[in-house]
């Protein structure tokens, strides 16, 4: 932790606040998990600790599996903080909400081939947000905040991965989710084989009509 | 045409979707003059959604005229009739719909289907005076996480199976807890819960936006039946790993959609643990918190007779033929025009 210049408040999320701040002559971000009161203490430090430990290890694996995650200088589970490549660039987030019809679909294939990459590496990422996805100067899209992941290949995990992103997508980018899902599971069909791919989409299906997102079933009165 | 003062307008709102059957009538200037109800408890188990309905069936009319009565309103004063259409148990919403289509068309007034989870919300923001909140709903059937955006009420999270209430209910069933009349298992876990000390590690399931509690139920009954703890050490548990999940959830919505208001609402919000974790994250966003009051946050007929009124004013009407009940009516789907 020491050498950490001026670090600079870049963002107050619902778990960590994020810092730029210059490092060893690097630009870099501190990703900070903050006690949160109100959990109990041994819960709350439990969780911290987990997920300061766990989100570099996926992010490794990410890596692994050919999805551009921000390189790791530092993990301290003391405090809680991960130091980590300043990625320049502007949220997907936003983004699809600027481009044509045609670069929203080409970002959406892109990303529903990382997430393929990821889940057929055996990476859930566990919260596939938007404002998760950043792209930068060249180009190349980045995954963040992989804190909600985990490392498994079930079929079930995956279906809720993307099941997660349909509903984000839903309430945040409304007017073209379902085209933006659409390329996504696209994409997301290239990564890995046919059968499999299958099971997965089988899968969300499966997912939704466990009776909370549909309402097409008919009622019988 | 001469328009009538809108505190001599009456909408009746009916609700039926689970175990309570309601009956409550609102003014159009949004003066709550009567809220009846009675609840079915059942003998053992959970709800049997017939048994429920049988029960809405039998109580509908001693609850209707204990509505007409409190509110001093004569039926032909009535101008509008709402129910509760869905989501909910179908037997149950059934009984709702069938009442409020007789006095409809008895009294020659139009029919309104209401959004469950919206009367939720509107009622709730009747009651407070939030404006624009992001929404906590958490009862025996319906967690979620919801705030208005775009002409729609976006959920941007929810249980990815059962409820939170549920959960609560059914570890209380395991355990061999008794409800009393009065005082349901939500209450009697609350009351456990402030004597246990010792922290069970039970399983801790948050995905995105969204929770899931089905594992958390089964570790915590699992829990109690190999003796491992004491009930309250486990009622406290699993309050206090239930309740983090949620909150967790809400904080990040608060901060996605940057709401400067956060309201709890349903039955769990009568909860006072919960209520000081969710107001710890609203402090914290610094947005404003509120909670519903218990009788208005447990499902009640007034905030379908609110929620009426709101829908009927900007020309939503139910046709008798579309007024049939659904179950799964998600609350994105519903319109809410009266929001501009």
């Amino acid at each position: 932790m020491d050498k950490v210049k001026q670090p600079l408040l870049l963002g107050k999320g619902a778990e960590a606040n994020l810092y730029l701040a210059e490092w060893h002559g690097r630009k870099v971000v501190l990703k900070k998990r903050l006690p949160k009161k109100y959990r109990p203490t041994a819960l709350d430090e439990q969780i911290r600790a987990y997920r300061t430990v766990h989100e570099p290890q996926l992010m490794h694996e990410a890596k692994k599996a050919g999805v551009p995650t921000p390189i790791i200088f530092l993990v301290d589970r003391k405090n809680t903080t991960i130091i980590m490549e300043y990625i320049e660039g502007r949220q997907i987030k936003q983004l699809l909400n600027e481009v044509s019809k045609h670069d929203r679909q080409s970002l959406c294939f892109g990303i529903g081939e990382s997430v393929g990459k990821l889940h057929e590496y055996g990476v859930i990422h566990g919260d596939l947000t938007t404002s998760n996805f950043i792209q930068d100067r060249n180009g190349k899209v980045f995954f963040l905040d992989f804190g909600l992941g985990e490392k498994t290949k079930e079929v079930e995990a995956r279906g809720v991965d993307l099941h997660l992103m349909k509903r984000a997508l839903q309430s945040t980018h409304y007017d073209f989710a379902d085209e933006c899902f659409e390329s996504a599971i696209e994409g997301y069909s290239t990564a890995m084989n046919t059968e499999a791919s299958k099971n997965v989409f089988r899968k969300i299906s499966e997912i939704e009509k466990r009776g909370r997102y549909i309402v097409e079933r008919k009622d019988t009165n | 045409m001469k328009v009538k003062d809108v505190k001599k307008l009456y909408c009746l709102g009916i609700e039926s979707s689970a175990d309570d059957f309601g009956i409550g009538i609102s003014s159009f200037d949004g003066t709550i003059l009567s809220n009846a109800v009675d609840a079915y408890v059942p003998t053992e188990g959970g709800i049997h959604p017939r048994e429920a309905a049988r029960h809405h069936a039998e109580v509908s009319s001693k609850v209707l005229s204990k509505a007409l009565e409190t509110s001093g309103v004569e039926p032909q004063d009535l101008s509008v009739i709402a129910f509760s259409q869905g989501p909910g148990l179908g037997p149950c919403l059934r009984t709702g719909a069938t009442v409020a289509r007789a006095l409809s068309s008895y009294l020659g007034i139009p029919l309104v289907g209401v959004n469950h989870c919206v009367a939720h919300i509107e009622i709730g923001k009747l009651k407070t005076g939030i404006k624009n909140p992001l929404t906590l709903y958490v009862s025996g059937g319906n967690t979620l996480v919801a705030a208005f955006d775009s002409g729609k009420y976006r959920v941007f999270g929810e249980t990815l199976d059962i409820a939170l209430g549920n959960c609560l209910d059914v570890f209380a069933r395991e355990a061999g807890l008794r409800q009393k009349q009065g005082m349901p298992f939500g209450a009697v876990v609350e009351k456990l819960a402030q004597k246990g000390k010792e922290l069970a590690k039970l399983p801790y399931t948050v995905k995105g936006m969204d929770v899931s509690f089905s594992g958390l139920l089964t570790a915590a009954v699992t829990a109690f039946k190999k003796g491992q703890y004491d009930v309250e050490d486990l009622c406290f548990s699993l309050q206090e790993t239930a309740f983090s999940m949620v909150t967790e959830v809400t904080e990040r919505a608060l901060a996605h959609t940057g709401k400067k208001e956060a309201l709890l609402t349903g039955g769990v919000a009568a909860n006072k643990r919960l209520q000081s974790m969710i107001r710890s994250i609203a402090e914290e966003h610094e947005a404003r918190f509120e909670v519903v009051p218990k009788e208005f946050a447990m499902d009640n007929g007034a905030m379908v007779a609110w929620t009426g009124v709101l829908a009927y004013t900007n020309g939503s009407v139910t046709p008798v033929d579309e007024s049939q009940v659904r179950l799964r009516w998600r609350l994105e789907e519903a319109d809410v025009n009266w929001i501009k």
